[in-house]
């Protein structure tokens, strides 16, 4: 019985199925935002999955000079990791899934390992474009990783915790201490647009500079499962942020709270929109730059304040 | 002063208006009075004079005499829709419609009779 | 990784037309670029030459889409000063205004490229939204959005009537409004600035060695503009800014393209308010003289030379074109020294090419032993049907038989 519920638990709801439901649903929230805005019609609801069921019936074209497993195997890898991230963070209870101390540090490892995949992905294809936008995506990489885990980690540091649900408890029980976290709600952010890769971080598969970086030689259903596991980052990303930043209402009825998890997902989703409507694609050395000597300030900052607040006041 | 997110004002303020994408074709998209679309010919008028066929860019109007009168006819895939013919003909016998909805899957069907 | 040698094009999404760059890399860094020319040769020279002076201005003006007015009025100045005729004023005056709206729309349509190339998809769409304006405007005077077909020899065959020249004015005041608000996003976007500075440098001294024409020569301080060097049509009786910069780089390139968009709002407003009247045509000979002349017309990407010869029969002798971007793609590859790949795309915008204008055939160099050869029509067209139907099996009699019916046989 307590098999039969895990296993419901993990692929249905809250798990697999949902969460691509999901994917799906705010791919197309993300896109009709970016059209509105850019004064457009937009597409019809039904777009994202029309566009994964066509890819899925395409054919796969495979380079000759490949490596025909890793090349198999990346999107598979991809898709997992990004969804097994998504059952240790707090959705609409105060409880996530599976619980235990230190599930912080897995969530932000778990995410880590997509990018992973999509520089293999490029590297094996041995094609010029895709070994390039390999190479982009690693140096995006060293640049943005150092502010997700500041930012994400500082909440927990004046939590005094390192499980997401112990600290939406302390949270909800001290909601005031939500305003000193500011900085970190910006910054993480930032960095979570680089790790969606896009704009003004989309340099790794830039389309007028290098055709489709690690994407180049995908096609068919292996492409349909990288744009997925794009789609169910994107929406863990946002959950995290979530829990970690505005763990409010987690406490009250499950219908409530569910209901303003989908606000707080959509209301993260508009500002990711935002974002990438109103700015030109950096270049990487650029990016790097202003990485390092713009956002890790205030990054510091952040931890520098907690640090403060939690020696002074608590 | 430079700063980044310039347009952010303008890009909010467009989140309330309408869009600016016509949907062709369930709604109608803008003609004007001058366009030059498929040609019509008045067969009355016609004097066979061969004109139009002289100024044609394109080899696309062909005048035969069937019996006391003349016929036109047009090869769509041909016409560039530039009117020439319209305006080089001595008795105004040709002019320029609207209608640009020519697409058809078979080579022969474009050859009409106008 | 080494030295990686990557194609941008002839197939490549950031090229609006084919056009091969072979670039070697070293990271990210650009060692050495190699250009070829030549996807786009479609022969309008020889075409023109068998046709008589009225149906090849159709084909003239088909030339390039974006800059259609451009070639055709060069043309047709051409074959003027030959016939030595004389149009009436009124005909000047629309000549230059369609020339002028067609700068517009040319600009407009350069600004949204530019955007799409750096990734800013929002400026490609508010610009191209604003594009509209024009290319309903243009279509509402001449029926057609591009290609226009308002030259014939001797003047103009469509008039301009009061009620169209406030339809013009409305639209050109929206447009002004519109331009202040790009100039404001151009000058402040801190992340446009960054992408667009320092990009593509190309000092004064080089502009005058390679023979840069329009808005890339004039950002970097070369002040010629044919327009007041040597004024046709209506332009001597304009009066108006010639814009130049001194960043030598795209950045520049940027801001000359949008101050000339407000001259030629301040042009389009003089041209309507002193308009003469009287006819639009004047008569024009069948038969053009023995001759030849050239005429020059500033092309939104700058200057358009054209030469025609004329033999006394209806048919031209020689008509012979250099586009623009012809004297502008010698200058690409010093521009692309010392810069990233990534700034390859937005460099070879910059220079705003058209690439349907830019193919002539000159000269053929054999590459294995260096000798060169010029090819007649006979040979060249003869050597294709063989080439086919060795290669490909295709034997082009059986086709002709075949479709006998769609053709006419003249």
């Amino acid at each position: 019985m307590a098999i039969a519920s895990a296993l419901f638990n993990i692929i249905v709801f809250p798990g697999f199925l949902f969460l691509c439901l999901m994917g799906l649903i705010f791919e197309y929230v993300d896109r009709i935002i970016h059209a509105r805005l850019q004064n457009r019609q937009g597409p019809p609801f039904f777009q994202p999955l029309a566009d994964f069921i066509k890819l899925t019936a395409k054919e796969e074209i495979i380079p000759d000079e490949a490596d025909k497993k890793v090349f198999k195997f990346m999107p598979i890898l991809a898709l997992t990791a990004a969804a097994t991230a998504f059952f240790y963070i707090p959705l609409w209870s105060v409880n996530s899934l599976y619980s235990f101390t230190g599930d912080v540090i897995v969530v932000l490892y778990l995410l880590t390992i997509p990018t992973v995949t999509f520089f293999l992905g490029g590297w094996s294809s041995t094609s010029m474009y895709a070994a390039i936008g390999a190479v982009r995506t690693l140096t995006q990489l060293f640049s943005y990783e150092v502010l997700l885990f500041l930012g994400i980690l500082s909440p927990m540091v004046l939590a005094d915790t390192w499980s997401l649900t112990d600290s939406a408890i302390y949270y909800n029980s001290h909601p005031a201490l939500m305003l000193v976290n500011l900085a970190g709600f910006f910054i993480s952010l930032i960095a979570l647009l680089g790790k969606l890769e896009k704009v003004p971080f989309d340099i790794a598969e830039a389309e007028t500079e290098i055709v489709g970086g690690s994407f180049t030689e995908y096609s068919g259903r292996l492409l349909a499962l990288f744009r997925m596991a794009i789609d169910v980052e994107m929406i863990v990303g946002a959950s995290l942020i979530a829990a970690v930043f505005l763990p409010f209402g987690l406490m009250l009825n499950p219908v409530v709270a569910f209901a303003l998890y989908i606000v707080k997902v959509c209301f993260i989703v508009f500002l990711l929109s935002v974002f990438r409507t109103i700015f030109a694609r950096l270049r990487i050395d650029q990016m790097v730059k202003a990485c390092w000597k713009y956002f890790a300030p205030i990054a510091f900052a952040q931890i520098l304040l907690v640090l403060i607040v939690k020696g002074v006041f608590l | 002063m430079i700063r980044p997110g310039k347009m952010l004002r303008e890009v909010l303020k467009s989140l309330f208006k309408k869009p600016a994408t016509i949907s062709y074709p369930a709604k109608e998209t803008f003609t004007p009075d001058r366009f030059r679309g498929r040609l019509k010919f008045e067969t009355e008028k016609c004097i066979g004079c061969k004109i139009c066929m002289r100024d044609c860019p394109a080899n696309a109007i062909f005048i035969e005499k069937v019996g006391e009168k003349f016929e036109a006819t047009v090869y769509l895939e041909r016409c560039i829709f530039c009117a020439q013919c319209v305006d080089s003909c001595p008795k105004k016998a040709l002019h320029a419609t609207k209608n640009f909805e020519l697409a058809q899957l078979d080579k022969r069907r474009l050859k009409v009779k106008i | 990784m080494g030295i990686v040698k990557i194609p941008i094009g002839p197939q490549h999404p950031a090229l609006k037309e084919p056009e091969s760059f072979l670039i070697s890399l070293d990271g990210e860094r650009i060692q050495e670029v190699g250009m070829r020319l030549g996807y786009n040769h479609r022969g309008i020279e020889k075409a023109a030459e068998g046709r008589t002076y009225t149906t090849a201005i159709y084909l003239l003006e088909r030339v390039c889409g974006i800059c259609s007015q451009a070639h055709s009025t060069a043309f047709i100045q051409a074959i003027e000063e030959v016939a030595a005729v004389d149009i009436p004023k009124r005909a000047k005056y629309i000549r230059s205004l369609i020339g002028e709206l067609e700068r517009i729309h040319s600009h407009l349509l350069w600004l949204g490229v530019a955007g799409h190339e750096i990734g800013f998809d929002t400026l490609l769409m508010y610009s191209w939204r604003d594009r509209e304006i024009v290319m309903d405007l243009l279509a509402m005077l001449s029926g057609n959005r591009v290609h226009y077909g308002m030259n014939v020899l001797g003047g103009v065959k469509r008039d301009i009537d009061k009620q169209k020249q406030e339809e013009i004015l409305k639209a050109v005041d929206i447009l002004e409004e519109r331009t202040k608000y790009y100039i404001k996003v151009a000058t402040e976007e801190t992340t446009l600035i960054k992408r667009l500075s320092g990009v593509g440098y190309i000092s004064k001294e080089d502009v005058y060695r390679l023979g840069t024409v329009g808005p890339t020569g004039r950002a970097s301080g070369m002040p010629r503009d044919t327009r007041k060097d040597d004024p046709y049509a209506a332009y001597d009786e304009v009066d108006f800014n010639v814009i130049t910069d001194n960043h030598c780089d795209v950045y520049g390139r940027t801001l000359v393209r949008v101050g000339e968009l407000m001259e030629t709002y301040k042009i389009i407003r003089q041209l309507i308010k002193n308009m003469p009247d009287g006819d639009i045509a004047a008569k024009f000979p069948r038969k053009v003289p023995v001759g030849e002349a050239t005429s020059r017309y500033e092309a939104p990407r700058g200057e358009d030379v054209h030469y025609v010869k004329g033999n006394g029969t209806d048919m031209p002798e020689r008509v012979k074109l250099r586009a623009p971007t012809l004297a502008n793609l010698q200058s690409v590859a010093k521009m692309l020294e010392n810069n990233n790949l990534a700034d390859v795309p937005i460099t070879i915008a910059a220079i705003d090419p058209c690439f349907s204008c830019t193919d002539r055939m000159i000269k053929t160099v054999n590459l294995g032993n260096g000798s060169t050869n010029m090819f007649q029509w006979e040979t060249l067209r003869k050597q294709g049907i063989d080439w086919y139907r060795r290669e490909k099996g295709v034997d082009f009699a059986e086709l002709n038989k075949k479709y006998a019916d769609l053709r006419k046989v003249d």
